[in-house]
């Protein structure tokens, strides 16, 4: 029984392609493992009925011949993505008991192409936060435990339950959402592949909108193959998402050639940061001479504007928090707390819907977008980000993809960094650089910190170049050869 | 800039945010600190810069302007926390 829940994807889709199990044994295999691991508290719904109802329709279809692309693969969905008829709380009180009556359209990609659905991952509210603590049901915990110290550690965020899921071994992949890094660094932190596409490459129709203009959704999986066979099914175009854009999915596994000789790898001086540990270094180094000996060439490059990336994007991605948010006022959907007017039940329903982290975040965005102060921190904020994306424009100029560490430094125990909103934010400080500019990045698990904890090295390539990113991850990927387990699986 | 505590009930009541009185001292602090960290950017020099107003460069597709969804107040109504015949409830607005 346990085995089936360590397939990758790709050999799952083989084993039920070979008849040598069913969509129903893999699902119930998986939703065995959900129900041994809800320590973790990776789910904040479990669908258990629809997963098994899901699994038989897609055994009746192979029976057919008439199986699809990810028939049978059971997976896991953030709770930012709207399903029909099931909970979608964004892991905010405010949300609580929403039930869309529609779907979104990458998670309706996904049931086109097969796929099983297990249930809603947790998350950081309306995912604004790094470590999976802000979500409205409780922190997530990673399966991760460093060597001879049992303390929980966070599993990053914000698609903290969706990587928890994935290491777990309780889904064959998850989708995650990626605003400033929250697909890629909780990827690093729970030793899983976590791939950003590029801004426009999935439709973000259905989505709970957090950044608009950085928001992008992507899977997680524990191979690169497996991210390439979910994208397939994630990306293309979508009439109900302007910024979505009009061009053909290619075939991203067959982008995986193993050959990357003459690709030009470029290595950022400004990503050495002080206090970044000497072990991510090492790692970053280690990456350089593992993709130097497949054939690539390494050479440094210059993106000068980094260093303000982060503080950029916490002027940008708030101020769009704080306009998408306005739609939370008790009206439509979700909570409501009485007032004596119509503004006293707006004040309280938000001053009681929304945690500590996204109260903060929309107030800091309605005071940079307000009178007098947008010119100094919203319009100067955008210029800074036409600087950053002309750094890595001129980059890609003389190099195919960037390499760099994904965050600076491993998963921290739950409870750590809460007191300082900044030293949190500075976990997504090499993640924000790309998303700011709207490139495909991909976290692959690339090695194990001193105290036993995974590390993640970063893959960022051109727009709607996830091919040459993802056929470089995988010759980092098998170079690597990262096969080490969460010592805390749960049930194991 | 440093916000005081008059700043921060008038940033509340912008966003429609009730803020107990005993929680506006350390939100002051706290944003205060995350708004004196983000004007590092006044260090970079953006005179010549022009504000990013696309992340990718595509043009905005063109659709007939027709109705092609709706008419189903029910489903619609169906998460509003309070609702009559096919409209949503609110406290009065008007005297």
């Amino acid at each position: 029984m346990s085995q089936l829940t360590d397939l990758t994807i790709a050999a799952a889709r083989d084993g039920l392609a070979q008849g040598e199990f069913s969509a129903r044994d893999l699902t119930e295999s998986h939703l065995a493992a959900m129900e041994a691991a809800r320590s973790l508290n990776a789910f904040v719904t479990e669908t258990p009925e629809r997963a098994l109802e899901m699994a038989q329709a897609s055994d009746a279809r192979r029976t057919k011949g008439e199986a699809r692309p990810l028939d049978g693969i059971p997976l896991a969905i953030k709770d930012l993505y709207c399903t029909e008829g099931v909970l979608t709380t964004a892991g905010s009180h405010i949300l609580e008991g929403f039930r869309p009556p529609y779907e979104s359209t990458v998670t309706s990609q996904l049931w086109r192409d097969g796929a099983v659905m297990l249930g809603k991952t947790n998350m950081d509210e309306f995912a604004m936060g790094s470590a999976n603590v802000t979500s409205h049901f409780g922190p997530v915990e990673s399966p991760w435990r460093r060597k001879g110290d049992n303390r929980t550690l966070v599993p990053g965020g914000s698609s903290g339950g969706s990587a928890a899921a994935v290491a777990a071994r309780i889904a064959l992949g998850a989708t995650g959402t990626d605003t400033g890094g929250s697909i890629r660094q909780p990827a690093s932190f729970t030793g899983i592949v976590g791939l950003k596409p590029t801004y426009g490459r999935c439709s973000r129709w259905g989505i709970v909108a957090f950044a608009s203009s950085l928001d992008q959704a992507g899977p997680m999986t524990r191979t690169v193959r497996d991210s390439a066979l979910m994208l397939c099914s994630m990306a293309g175009h979508d009439p109900k998402d302007s910024t979505s854009v009009d061009r053909p999915v290619p075939d991203y596994e067959a982008a995986l050639t193993g050959d990357i000789r003459g690709l030009r790898i470029g290595i950022p001086a400004e990503y050495r940061m002080d206090g970044m540990p000497e072990e991510i270094e090492a790692l970053w180094r280690q990456g350089e001479e593992w993709l130097t000996a497949a054939g690539a060439e390494c050479v440094p490059i210059s993106l000068a504007h980094t260093k303000y990336a982060l503080a950029a994007y916490y002027i940008v991605a708030p101020a769009e928090a704080s306009s998408n948010l306005a739609r939370y006022d008790g009206v439509r959907y979700g909570l409501r707390l009485p007032g004596d007017s119509i503004d006293a039940m707006y004040e309280a329903t938000r001053g009681e819907g929304f945690g500590a982290e996204v109260r903060r975040r929309v107030m800091i965005g309605t005071y940079v977008l307000s009178a007098g102060y947008y010119d100094a921190y919203y319009l100067k904020a955008q210029k800074v980000r036409s600087l950053i994306l002309r750094d890595f424009t001129d980059a890609f100029e003389d190099v195919d993809v960037i390499l760099a560490p994904t965050a600076p430094s491993a998963a921290f125990a739950i409870g750590e960094k809460e007191d300082d909103p900044i030293a949190m934010y500075l976990n997504d400080v090499f993640t924000v650089p790309a998303s700011m500019a709207g490139l495909p990045g991909i976290s692959v698990p690339a090695g194990l910190s001193g105290e036993g904890l995974p590390l993640g090295l970063q893959l960022v390539g051109r727009p709607f170049d996830e091919e040459t990113v993802l056929r470089a991850a995988g010759v980092l990927e098998e170079a690597a050869g990262f096969d080490a387990r969460p010592p805390a699986l749960p049930g194991a | 800039m440093a916000l005081d505590r008059e700043a921060i009930a008038h940033i509340a009541k912008l966003a429609r945010i009730r803020v107990p009185e005993a929680e506006l001292d350390a939100l002051a602090g706290e944003l205060s600190t995350i708004i004196s960290w983000v004007e590092q950017l006044d260090e970079v020099d953006t005179d010549a810069v022009e504000p990013m107003t696309s992340v990718v460069a595509q043009r905005l597709k063109q659709r007939p302007d027709k109705v092609t969804d709706g008419g189903y107040p029910e489903k619609i109504l169906a998460n509003a926390p309070d609702s009559v015949a096919a409209y949503f409830a609110v406290p009065k607005v008007m005297e």
